[in-house]
């Protein structure tokens, strides 16, 4: 196992390196840059800009300092757009939030969404199973982008409770809606994924096997049947980890959380070139460490897999 | 002062020129009660990209920068220029030395007085090559000596045309002549910066904790795309005519969301989402407002060679621009108060009243018979309709536009359009290539001067993606520079634009807001919208 992860420890350089390469050539591809503005810049302005941001560098040269950059000093160079800041600093700040939010979103969609998923499959073909099928539907078709608006509308404007955006350092008033608003299609596909996996492990041989030496339901649901049902489920859960950190645009725009989703996007859009390539390398990273832990967490849950 | 300059300078200001220090528009009025908490929260599209004064290029950090800084001079609310840290100045005879006295009790927020050389500093700041401030250009403008060789590089920024008399006396050499000259020295551009602060923090010192800063406030918190907060500054040497104690920036991307953050009542200031102002008006009257602004909307035709052949044809143009119906896309399509545009130049323009044009004077359907006649003359008809594509960068306000200008087009003149929107930088850069045929286009202005409008279709003009050439047009340009009665020149102007129709003017912007009503003295008439909150109250409620 110890040497399965060095391997794929190894194996993430090149990956994220390649990412890097193809992230650098298809920013410069797109038309426009990050100084190309309605009033265009006299020559010699734009080449003293350019000049202090190695644009005029070729590109080869731009991309191996870059990189050299980052690998001896950790240094991801500065923002084109927000010139008072650096890209460590954007992500120093924006990353903990977006950190903060997804990670308690993701929290409360694999918890709920299980506990629906599991609820539904035991009391199967019952009111109960309707119901938390029903809620699982529902909970599905509202991504953030539709429950954002709705929850700013009811619990900021009609009901009066809760601010209706902002961080705050990240106070609980002000991490109700975001949380909610990221979690709840992520919960339902999760308690629509645990309970097609939990009603077919429930009619499995091994289970007819536990029932019939007279186990009591309880010990076979928590003893036998979590464990294989949650395999499908975690397959699921290692992207929407990923998901809920980086796919927070949303969230951001409807919240001003300060997150890093929003800096990500608004970053392509004015070609700030460092900022999405520094934002890219983390997301990068995240999701191949990411992909790692699901890997090693199917071997703790299925005793078929071994590394 | 030179006094014909000097009636120049009425002329473009529009008002006189209020050169003593206390200044009654700063006040609030006898009769109004003030609130307990002076607060004021405002809604910004996007975090500001910088707050130094001289690095800064957007709206929003400028607004923020305009409260923190105090050039030379400043702006009342109405827009009109008043003393900011210069008490006066005078000019030599050819306009093109000028002497600003300073105040003697300006300070900076950590006590020290500001300088003269605070100015020589910020000013030979904003043209050094290697901070690469991206206003360079405005240094140029200004037309101060040496500053173009300066960003060039030929020459060393200690060659600047600037100096310190003394600790009170700011002397600037120009290498032409310029009217409005001490009106640019209310642009954050030239404000003044703190050397001290910036050798030791570098780039860090615009962070609140390390900033220093002249104006009436200084930044007490800054949490990047959340908010910013501006507090009093208690050393600032009008502080006792400031009333606004706190002014806080909140970042809130989605209009929507901003409007309902509003209702909610936690700002007292936001934009009206396109098309939403009828109703909002009907639902809160006094609190939706609309005024206009100094920004026009057109199209442009490509007329440069890699531009279509018919657009070369001045009746092609002609019958395109007579066919919009403007009263349709003022008052159904924006539907927020904004004027319906015949001339380039919007009418709130100061100084200058655009010329009513023929068109303008017509009626819809004459406009559209005449359109008629003048396709037909040019050769095309229901069996050879006129077909060309039309372009304008991702945006629900302009697409609807667009569809409603081809519409027009189509049902009265049978023209086939087909309709391309790009994001933004793509659009600049297709536009800038002129790998177009027909464009939209829309500037407001850098200042309340007629030229900063018609500029753009001068053919030198790196602004000027239709590449409209005109000789006359360009000459008229050079001798409004220094004629004494430029507006003369610019009516000549618009009527050649009328007449030659290389651009279609659409409408002129409006400022459509929802404005608390206990917020005191925005600057409605101001329209170029630079407002200072050491200008506002609040009303008690």
């Amino acid at each position: 196992m110890i040497s399965y992860t060095f391997k794929r420890v190894l194996i993430a350089i090149p990956t994220i390196l390649v990412l890097v390469i193809a992230c650098f050539f298809l920013m410069h591809a797109a038309p426009g840059g990050p100084f190309t503005s309605e009033r265009p810049l006299p020559a010699a302005v734009l080449a003293n800009i350019e000049a202090r941001y190695g644009l005029d560098q070729p590109l080869w040269k731009q991309l191996w300092d870059y990189i050299i950059n980052i690998v001896f000093h950790f240094d991801f160079g500065p923002s084109f757009k927000y010139k008072d800041r650096d890209v460590n600093d954007i992500i120093a700040q924006g990353f903990p939030i977006s950190l903060t939010y997804g990670f308690l979103s993701f929290l409360l969609a694999s918890i709920v969404g299980v506990s629906l998923g599991i609820a539904a499959a035991i009391r199967h073909n019952t009111w109960i199973d309707y119901l938390a099928v029903s809620l699982g539907i529902a909970a599905q078709a509202l991504p953030n982008f539709i429950m954002g608006p709705i929850l700013i509308l009811t619990f900021t404007l009609w009901l009066g409770l809760l601010p209706g955006g902002g961080w705050n350092g990240g106070q609980w008033q002000y991490l109700i809606m975001p949380v909610i608003a990221l979690s709840t299609s992520y919960m339902g596909s999760i308690a629509r994924i645990t309970r097609s996996s939990m009603l077919e492990v429930m009619n499995s041989n091994f289970i007819r096997t536990a029932r019939a030496k007279g186990l009591p339901e309880r010990a076979i649901i928590w003893r036998h049947a979590l464990k294989p049902t949650l395999l499908p489920v975690i397959s699921y859960l290692g992207p929407v980890f990923v998901y809920v950190l980086t796919g927070s645009v949303f969230v951001d725009m409807y919240f001003s959380t300060g997150g890093l989703g929003q800096s990500y996007v608004s970053s392509a859009l004015t070609r700030d070139y460092a900022v999405l390539l520094g934002v890219t390398i983390l997301y990068g990273a995240l999701t191949v460490t990411v992909n790692l832990i699901t890997d090693l967490a199917y071997a703790w849950f299925d005793p078929k897999i071994r590394y | 002062m030179n006094q014909s300059f000097k009636s120049t300078l009425y002329a473009l200001l529009g008002s006189s020129l209020v050169l003593s220090s206390a200044i009654a528009s700063n006040r609030v009025p006898a009769d109004v009660k003030l609130a307990e908490d002076q607060t004021f929260t405002y809604r910004i599209l996007d975090e500001h990209s910088s707050l130094d004064p001289q690095v800064v290029e957007d709206v929003t950090g400028s607004e923020v920068v305009r409260d923190l800084f105090e050039g030379l001079m400043s702006q009342d609310s109405e827009g009109n220029l008043i003393p900011g840290v210069a008490t006066s100045y005078d000019v030599n005879d050819d306009n093109t030395v000028y002497t600003f006295k300073l105040r003697d009790n300006a300070k900076w927020s950590n006590g020290e007085a500001v300088t003269a050389n605070d100015f020589v500093y910020g000013w030979q700041r904003a043209v050094d090559p290697d901070l690469a401030s991206p206003y360079q250009w405005f240094m140029e403008l200004m037309s101060i000596d040496n500053a173009a060789e300066i960003i060039k590089g030929d020459k060393t920024k200690e060659e600047l045309g600037v100096k310190a008399i003394d600790d009170l006396t700011f002397e600037v050499t120009l290498t032409v002549p310029l009217p409005y000259f001490p009106q640019m020295t209310t642009h954050p551009t030239t404000f003044p910066t703190p050397r001290a602060v910036i050798e030791e923090h570098g780039a860090q010192w615009t962070k609140p904790g390390n900033i220093v800063s002249n104006g009436a406030y200084v930044l007490t918190e800054h949490l990047p795309n959340e908010r910013s907060t501006r507090e009093r500054n208690p050393l600032y040497w009008d502080n006792e005519n400031t009333t606004i104690d706190k002014t806080i920036a909140l970042v809130i991307n989605d209009e929507n969301v901003a409007l309902t953050r509003f209702l909610a009542g936690e700002l007292d200031r936001t934009e009206v989402p396109a098309g939403q102002f009828p109703r909002l008006e009907k639902e809160y009257p006094g609190v939706a407002i609309s005024f206009p602004r100094l920004c026009n909307y057109y199209y442009t035709f490509n007329l440069s060679d890699s531009g279509p052949e018919v657009f070369k044809d001045v009746r092609v143009r002609m019958a395109l621009a007579l066919a919009v119906d403007r009263k349709i896309i003022s008052e159904k399509v924006m539907a927020g108060g904004q004027p319906e545009a015949y001339t380039f130049t919007p009418a709130a323009v100061a100084g200058f009243t655009p010329p009513t044009t023929e068109m303008a004077s017509m009626s819809q359907a004459d406009r559209d018979a005449k359109a008629k006649e003048l396709l037909a003359d040019a050769g095309y008809s229901k069996d050879n309709p006129l077909a060309f594509d039309m372009m304008y960068n991702t945006s629900e306000a302009h697409k609807k536009v667009a569809v409603a200008l081809s519409q027009m087009w189509k049902q009265k003149l049978g023209v086939q359009v087909s309709l391309a929107n790009m994001e933004w930088k793509v659009f600049l850069e297709t536009r800038g290539n002129q790998d177009f045929q027909l464009a939209r286009g829309a500037w407001c202005g850098d200042y309340n001067e007629a030229s900063t409008f018609l500029d753009l279709l001068d053919s030198d003009s790196g602004y000027n993606d239709g590449k409209y050439n005109n000789e006359k047009l360009d000459s008229l340009l050079e001798q409004a520079k220094s004629s004494a009665n430029a507006s003369e020149i610019y009516t000549q102007i618009e009527e050649l634009i009328a007449a030659d129709m290389p651009v279609i003017p659409v409408y002129h912007y409006a400022g459509v807001y929802m404005m608390d009503s206990d917020v005191g003295n925005w600057p409605v008439n101001n329209v170029e919208q630079r407002w200072y909150s050491r200008n506002l109250y609040k009303i008690a409620e």
